[in-house]
């Protein structure tokens, strides 16, 4: 993975992060514009230590979670309320972190324009 | 038993508890027992905005919480009683004259002066000794984080390591 400055974090259960993060790398070697953090064996207190470390030395200000009940999201949703500025997006597909990466425009904005588009990937084919 | 299980877990709702067990157990609400989570209308939010719309969700001191437990029992749908530490528990156990006759540790996490019992099981003496006191009442303690995993009975926890 090519060393790129980090733009938004990607938070959640088990190896969730890094995999998801693998994809991206994958399909576009942008992956590096990513980093994983994972909650496992970590308690409330520490997830959120660790996400704000991770905001202090990136600088990023977006942060993508897997599960709307999470505790990563909720770390996240409290360093919203003491950070402004910063973002959380939930419920984060692959779809949505391609999108995110192959943007131009800044993070937080790029992460909006990536929620509309990657809302649509999810479908359902019937045979 | 609408009660299906009384939760020790330091992050209180999270997915292990919506999906992990909400799910096979079709939990229909959730009591969190906490005094600083009942006495705080945002913290009640966040965890609110955690929880689908069909699960209950009810914020409770102890004391409440221990008046309100023969009336959860009597609901029509499963819940799970929920603290964030093994002293809030303990509590509740005695607030509950007798009410509380299981407890599953479900997620106690590394801190300053606990040691390693599980995986996801830390715990200082006093912990173990609360967890000990429990047992000493009648009260059936066991670990297990998701319902998937094997049962620890608490003999076995006060003694593990983490790599058992």
């Amino acid at each position: 993975m090519v060393a790129q400055p980090v733009r938004a974090l990607v938070a959640g259960h088990g190896t969730f992060a890094a995999g998801i993060i693998s994809a991206v790398e994958q399909i576009t070697g942008l992956g590096g514009l990513f980093a994983p953090l994972s909650n496992t064996d970590l308690g409330a207190g520490d997830i959120r230590t660790m996400i704000a470390e991770a905001l202090d030395r990136t600088g990023a200000r977006v942060v993508f979670t897997d599960l709307p009940a999470g505790s990563c999201t909720m770390a996240v949703r409290r360093l919203v309320r003491e950070r402004p500025g910063l973002m959380l997006v939930t419920g984060v597909n692959l779809s949505l972190l391609l999108d995110f990466a192959m943007q131009p425009a800044e993070p937080v904005e790029a992460a909006r324009t990536a929620v509309e588009r990657a809302r649509s990937a999810i479908a359902v084919h019937e045979g | 038993m609408s009660i299906a299980l009384y939760r020790i877990d330091d992050r209180l709702i999270h997915g292990q508890v919506v999906v992990g067990w909400g799910q096979p157990l079709d939990l229909g609400f959730i009591v969190l027992v906490d005094d600083d989570v009942a006495a705080s209308e945002w913290e009640q939010e966040l965890y609110r905005m955690a929880v689908p719309p069909e699960m209950a969700v009810h914020f409770l001191t102890v004391a409440e919480a221990a008046t309100r437990l023969h009336e959860f029992e009597q609901l029509p749908r499963r819940g799970i009683v929920l603290t964030g530490s093994v002293e809030t528990m303990g509590r509740l156990i005695r607030a509950g004259h007798g009410q509380v006759r299981t407890v599953n540790v479900g997620g106690v996490h590394h801190a300053t002066g606990r040691a390693a019992r599980l995986r996801y099981v830390f715990l200082t003496p006093d912990e173990a000794q609360g967890l000990q006191a429990m047992a000493d009442a009648g009260v059936d303690v066991t670990a297990q984080d998701v319902p998937t995993a094997r049962i620890v009975p608490l003999d076995e926890l006060l003694h593990a390591s983490p790599d058992a």
